[in-house]
């Protein structure tokens, strides 16, 4: 298995209390809250704890974009990339993604990719994204269009990247007299794309018809599993067996010295993470026409904006893992066997974890889980004969 | 004589949607706004001296999506389309919220065949320094709560409106709502430069609680538009046709009678 380091880079100083009385850590929670000082401080604790990571022997670093918000510092993730490109010397840089729809000029992300991919030397990997709802109401695209506009900016970046320039492009939502960016991507032809999400059965679909490696981000192991199954049979369909590195399971996991220690060590900064920093109304998060109808009412049935979640459910859920060393070997080795992926995208640091809790998490994931997992493939049960 | 209603569809260019009728008189066009079409009281007051006819806007409620439906000013050329149709003459054109953006739009582009023009609560001018509720990051029963002044009136239209039959019309309104006005938000930058161009009798009628397009809104529709006439009604919000219907039903009548129904010359 490849082991990235994720990271959110959230502001870890947030008043979490200012944030439960918002309602959210996004949009309209007042920027008068980001202390720069602190702000730049926790830049160079989070540069630092990627450098780290490349020196531990992760395989990659794992960046994302979200807009006005406490919950990520990385508007811009192609700063943090820059920042890393030459002192991250081994590991891919993956920026989990450009949320496509959110620009105007899609050329600007695939002249962003390539200068990367050119710094690197074919280190990149290019996440194109969405974006979540909260995007739509931060960056002000128009969310019924989220779907036509990441099609059609997917699209123009790839022809960007592979056709020899200049040559016009005319779509519904942009259109060029001129596309010929400069400079063209290291890799041939482009940098390995991939696509994470929540889980949409359209985008799973999409992703595995083109060989894009998927991302599942933060769910339940058994619903991971689901999607990566539908990855699957949608390969097949498409006339490929996808190979388990095509799957990518975004997670958190934290070491400790003994379960018991690592639970309670864990708790706060995790809880911070998903009852704060992530919690927002669901009219945030589905903004009208980001999703189907059917989605829509399925989220909205089941509240799941406003749940407030415990270490313990999350752990019990599969969404996190949390440990001494051998329970967590025992449940990745677990969770890789039941839902089929090669790839874990891990967050050592989270909500608001210390960056010294947050370098020794790293440390004991690269020493005491990381060996083990060098070489171990996804073992499936195997299959009921009547299924 | 009680005035009826009918429902049936209409199809206009190949795009089907849902059209009320009732009364005789003069044709009077109601266009409805982001909440969605239905035979509200005041239709059925006006229906007493008019021919009134309100259809259900393209991607709204049993209307069709066509693929054509980008903007507020699609929908302006559709219902040019949709009189044209009709051949409808002399039309009294009357719009609500976004319905009353959609007006605007419609008689900037050609007022041949409207008579006159009234606008309640229109969305479509930017008003700057003035707050407005932001209905996309509302709960849609907020969003309902936001329209209305007075809090039981607004208890009874939530009661109704949220009804779990009505939830696929509530979602498929509300994207559509997004579609045409998520941004610029309910506006459109450049309608105020041919706002000149409206050369029919024009009423502005506005909630004087209105939270969503307070009266600074009429007020400056009645800037651009020439010889506007603007009526505030009292312990109202954004619906004075739905909150207030005789005192709506009651300005309009004043209004279309007491104006002469010449054109104004330009």
């Amino acid at each position: 298995m490849k082991f990235f380091n994720f990271h959110l880079m959230p502001y870890a100083h947030a008043d979490l209390e200012a944030i439960a009385q918002n309602g959210s850590a996004w949009v309209t929670f007042s920027n008068s809250h980001y202390d720069p000082e602190k702000g730049a401080e926790l830049y160079h604790d989070y540069l630092e704890q990627m450098e780290f990571a490349d020196q531990l022997g992760f395989d990659g670093v794992c960046l994302n974009e979200h807009h006005q918000t406490a919950y990520g510092m990385m508007p811009i993730p192609a700063v943090i990339a820059g920042a890393l490109a030459r002192n991250v010397k081994r590991a891919k840089i993956a920026v989990l993604g450009r949320a496509l729809p959110l620009v105007n000029n899609p050329l600007t992300i695939a002249e962003e990719y390539a200068m990367l991919d050119n710094i690197t030397r074919g280190r990149l990997i290019a996440g194109f994204v969405r974006g979540i709802g909260a995007e739509y109401h931060a960056s002000g695209a128009n969310p019924a269009y989220s779907q036509e506009r990441f099609a059609e900016a997917h699209d123009l970046i790839v022809r960007a990247w592979s056709e020899p320039g200049p040559f016009a492009y005319a779509g519904k939502h942009y259109q060029f007299r001129y596309v010929n960016p400069w400079p063209r991507p290291y890799q041939k032809p482009h940098p390995p794309i991939w696509i994470p999400s929540q889980g949409s059965a359209s985008t799973v679909r999409w992703a595995a018809r083109r060989h894009y490696t998927y991302c599942q981000t933060l769910s339940p192991i058994a619903t991971v599993a689901q999607f990566f199954r539908l990855y699957r049979d949608e390969a097949e369909k498409a006339g490929y067996e996808a190979s388990s590195d095509q799957l990518a399971w975004s997670n958190t996991i934290y070491v400790g010295e003994t379960d018991k220690k690592a639970v309670r060590e864990a708790t706060p900064h995790l809880e911070a993470l998903v009852n704060y920093f992530l919690k927002m109304p669901t009219e945030m998060l589905l903004p009208p026409g980001y999703t189907d109808a059917a989605s829509m009412k399925r989220v909205r049935a089941a509240k799941v904006t406003g749940k407030t979640q415990s270490l313990q459910e999350l752990m019990a859920s599969g969404v996190v893992i949390v440990g001494g060393p051998e329970t967590v070997r025992e449940k990745l080795a677990e969770y890789q066997d039941l839902a089929g992926f090669n790839t874990s995208l891990t967050k050592a640091q989270f909500g608001t974890l210390p960056n010294e809790m947050a370098r020794a998490n790293m440390t004991a994931i690269a020493e005491e889980i990381l060996p083990h997992f060098r070489e171990r493939e996804p073992r499936p049960a195997p299959k009921a004969a009547a299924e | 004589m009680a005035a009826d209603n009918s429902t049936s569809p209409i199809t206009v260019r190949g795009c089907r949607i849902r059209l009320m009728r009732g009364g005789a008189g003069d044709p009077l066009l109601f266009l409805h706004g982001a909440s969605g079409a239905s035979w509200l009281p005041f239709l059925q007051a006006l229906a007493k001296r008019f021919n009134v006819i309100a259809p259900e806007h393209p991607g709204f409620g049993e209307s069709d999506t066509p693929d054509w439906l980008d903007s507020v000013h699609d929908l302006a050329y559709f219902y040019l389309d949709l009189i044209e149709q009709l051949d409808l003459e002399r039309v009294h054109l009357v719009g609500s919220s976004l319905g009353g953006w959609v007006a605007a739009e419609l008689a900037v582009r050609s007022t041949q065949r409207i008579a006159s023009l009234t606008l309640a609560g229109a969305a479509g001018l930017f008003v700057p320094g003035v707050e407005q509720m932001d209905p996309f990051l509302r709960s849609e029963e907020q969003r309902l709560r936001d329209l209305f002044y007075d809090r039981k009136k607004a208890d009874e239209f939530v009661t109704r409106a949220t009804h779990a039959d009505y939830e696929e019309t509530a979602l498929k309104n509300h994207t559509t709502a997004a579609k045409l006005a998520w941004q610029p938000r309910s506006h459109d930058p450049h309608l105020h430069k041919w706002l000149h161009r409206i050369n029919v009798p024009t009423l502005l009628v506005w909630g004087d609680n209105d939270r969503m397009f307070p009266k600074d809104h009429a007020l400056t529709y009645a800037r651009f538009i020439p010889d506007a006439q603007v009526v505030i009604v009292p312990a109202c919000g954004h619906v004075p046709h739905i909150e207030q219907p005789a005192a709506f039903v009651a300005a309009i009548e004043n209004f279309i009678g007491a104006r002469p129904q010449a054109k104004k010359t330009a």
